[in-house]
């Protein structure tokens, strides 16, 4: 580059900006009139923007803004209007017991609705977008319930969860027969086929023979003596035909062996006490009770 | 007229041209970010946030090792969707021992900052193991590997002297006991979980995170960081309309 006069160019008669390169010149034109206006109003608005918002840091805090603005309360006014669209069928929830929910069609609608979406965001996760459940998540659509499926049971595990730690979580563990060696794998092995023959499917009859004392001692105090389960001790029913962690030999097998147990989380502290009336409305109406 | 003929000087000596760069550029930086650094109003007054257990300061870096952040945020912002959804809007306070943060820009998957004690530690090894196995429509990748490998005790006492020079308030004593804070917390059984409770607080558990209880693998740091993600602020005690904690 090489600095040369400025000069004006003889075909558009615009001044040159007195640079070369190569033998090329450059014009000097004016910037558009119009650009030049929007800069110098974005230019205005700034110092506009910094006068009403919060804008610039000092020393110990920064400058709020003559309009006060705050997105923290901007949220919080939001979500009292949120409650105010919600109205009747919030404060209906929040007076109403979860029987009476029930019993009024509107109410019950609201509920259904609200429990549907808090189920699809926070429960599907583990129990599937219809409630089907998998292996190791409980189906929550048939009549079969591991701690009681009445309003108030359900609404009970949603607020305090299951083996969740928290204080009044429901608890219950299954020994680990296989593992913690209380049983021998041949053991196992028998107890296997009584549990398959309990579910009345048929089993190898000597096996069954040879743990029916077994069962007795080990099984029976939280299965029943006839496989019936406890719902007060979330033992499952051995007769039923369902099978949280599977039906085949393996799985049964597995279940004596390791003693799983699955946790819920306590939802009690996520949720409003409204929420929870909500979700156990839902769950009630959708399951086979 | 004149000024324009100082410009030339820089135009023509590229070092002079940088260092007037760097200057314009940094202007920016000054005013926006260095400011956050001495407001006291910056992080919010809270109850309850601590520096990470070595398991979860593993668990931490692991996050960040496989990327989680590009497609998973840690912040709630103050609007009403987001809060009605993931629970109260993040605080400054919650990520302020957080080197670096973990707010992320996007969202292919949902914002994690609360996902602590949302699900089971088994959901989150059966989801890590195998995503679609529990949300047949994710589109996450398996992290299934994270079982196999064991989590790296070795060099937790360095990161945690690390995160003391970025200014986290580790103490001698949690320096010393690093790495049998770190085994303690993955074990249900252990005798010196208490002693850990003592120096991390009383909501610390100590669990078997992945289900394996023969090794603490980089699945128990993992979960044992998201299980307690969200969870140190104790907002009975926190004034969300105060003032003060007005943004």
């Amino acid at each position: 580059m090489s600095e040369h006069e400025r000069e004006t160019d003889a075909i558009s008669g615009v001044e040159t900006t007195g640079h070369e390169w190569d033998g090329i010149r450059e014009l000097d034109n004016p910037l558009p009139r119009w650009w030049l206006w929007v800069f110098w109003a974005c230019v205005v608005f700034a110092i506009g923007y910094w006068v009403a918002f919060p804008a610039w840091p000092g020393v110990n805090s920064y400058t709020q803004g003559l309009l006060g603005s705050s997105d923290r309360r901007d949220v919080a006014s939001a979500l009292v209007e949120l409650d105010k669209v919600r109205g009747a069928g919030a404060a209906g929830l929040k007076n109403a017991s979860l029987q009476q929910i029930e019993q009024d069609p509107e109410l019950q609608a609201y509920a259904l609705t609200l429990g549907q979406s808090v189920f699809g965001d926070n429960c599907a996760t583990c129990h599937g977008a219809g409630g089907a459940g998998a292996k190791g998540y409980p189906n929550l659509r048939d009549d079969i319930w591991l701690w009681g499926g009445t309003l108030d049971d359900i609404a009970f595990t949603l607020k305090h969860g299951i083996r969740s730690g928290e204080p009044e979580a429901r608890i219950s563990m299954m020994p680990a027969f296989g593992r913690d060696k209380m049983l021998t794998p041949v053991q196992v092995q028998d107890m296997t086929e009584y549990v398959v023959a309990l579910s009345g499917r048929p089993a190898d009859r000597p096996a069954v023979d040879r743990s029916r004392q077994l069962y007795a001692d080990q099984c029976a105090s939280c299965h029943g003596v006839d496989g019936k389960g406890d719902q007060a001790q979330g033992a499952p029913n051995l007769t039923d035909g369902e099978w949280l962690y599977g039906s085949d030999r393996g799985a049964i097998n597995g279940q004596i062996h390791n003693g799983r147990g699955g946790v819920m989380p306590a939802w009690g502290g996520r949720f409003s006490p409204e929420t929870i009336k909500a979700l156990a409305v839902y769950i009630h109406a959708n399951s086979g009770q | 007229m004149s000024l324009w003929k100082h410009h030339v000087k820089l135009e023509k000596h590229s070092l002079l041209l940088v260092i007037g760069i760097v200057l314009v550029v940094s202007v920016g930086g000054l005013v926006e970010i260095a400011p956050l650094f001495w407001l006291k109003s910056t992080i919010e007054k809270v109850e309850g946030v601590r520096p990470y257990t070595p398991l979860e300061l593993a668990g931490r870096d692991i996050y960040i090792r496989e990327g989680c952040y590009t497609c998973h945020s840690q912040m709630i912002r103050p609007l009403r969707d987001e809060v009605e959804r993931y629970g109260h809007y993040s605080l400054a306070a919650e990520s302020m021992y957080d080197h670096p943060f973990q707010w992320g820009s996007k969202r292919t998957g949902p914002d994690l900052a609360r996902v602590g004690g949302k699900y089971s530690d088994g959901w989150h090894r059966d989801h890590l193991v195998d995503p679609r196995s529990v949300v047949p429509e994710s589109v996450m990748p398996p992290y299934a590997f994270l079982v196999q490998r064991d989590a790296s005790i070795r060099d937790i006492r360095a990161k945690m002297k690390t995160m003391t020079a970025l200014g986290v308030p580790y103490t001698q004593e949690q320096l010393d006991t690093a790495e049998a804070d770190f085994e303690a917390q993955a074990d249900p059984f252990s005798m010196t979980a208490g002693d850990l409770r003592k120096r991390y607080g009383a909501k610390v558990v100590n669990r078997d995170f992945d289900g394996d209880p023969e090794r603490v693998t980089e699945m128990d740091a993992l979960i044992a960081y998201l299980q307690m993600l969200g969870t140190l602020v104790d907002f009975s005690t926190y004034e969300a309309g105060d003032p003060a904690n007005q943004r």
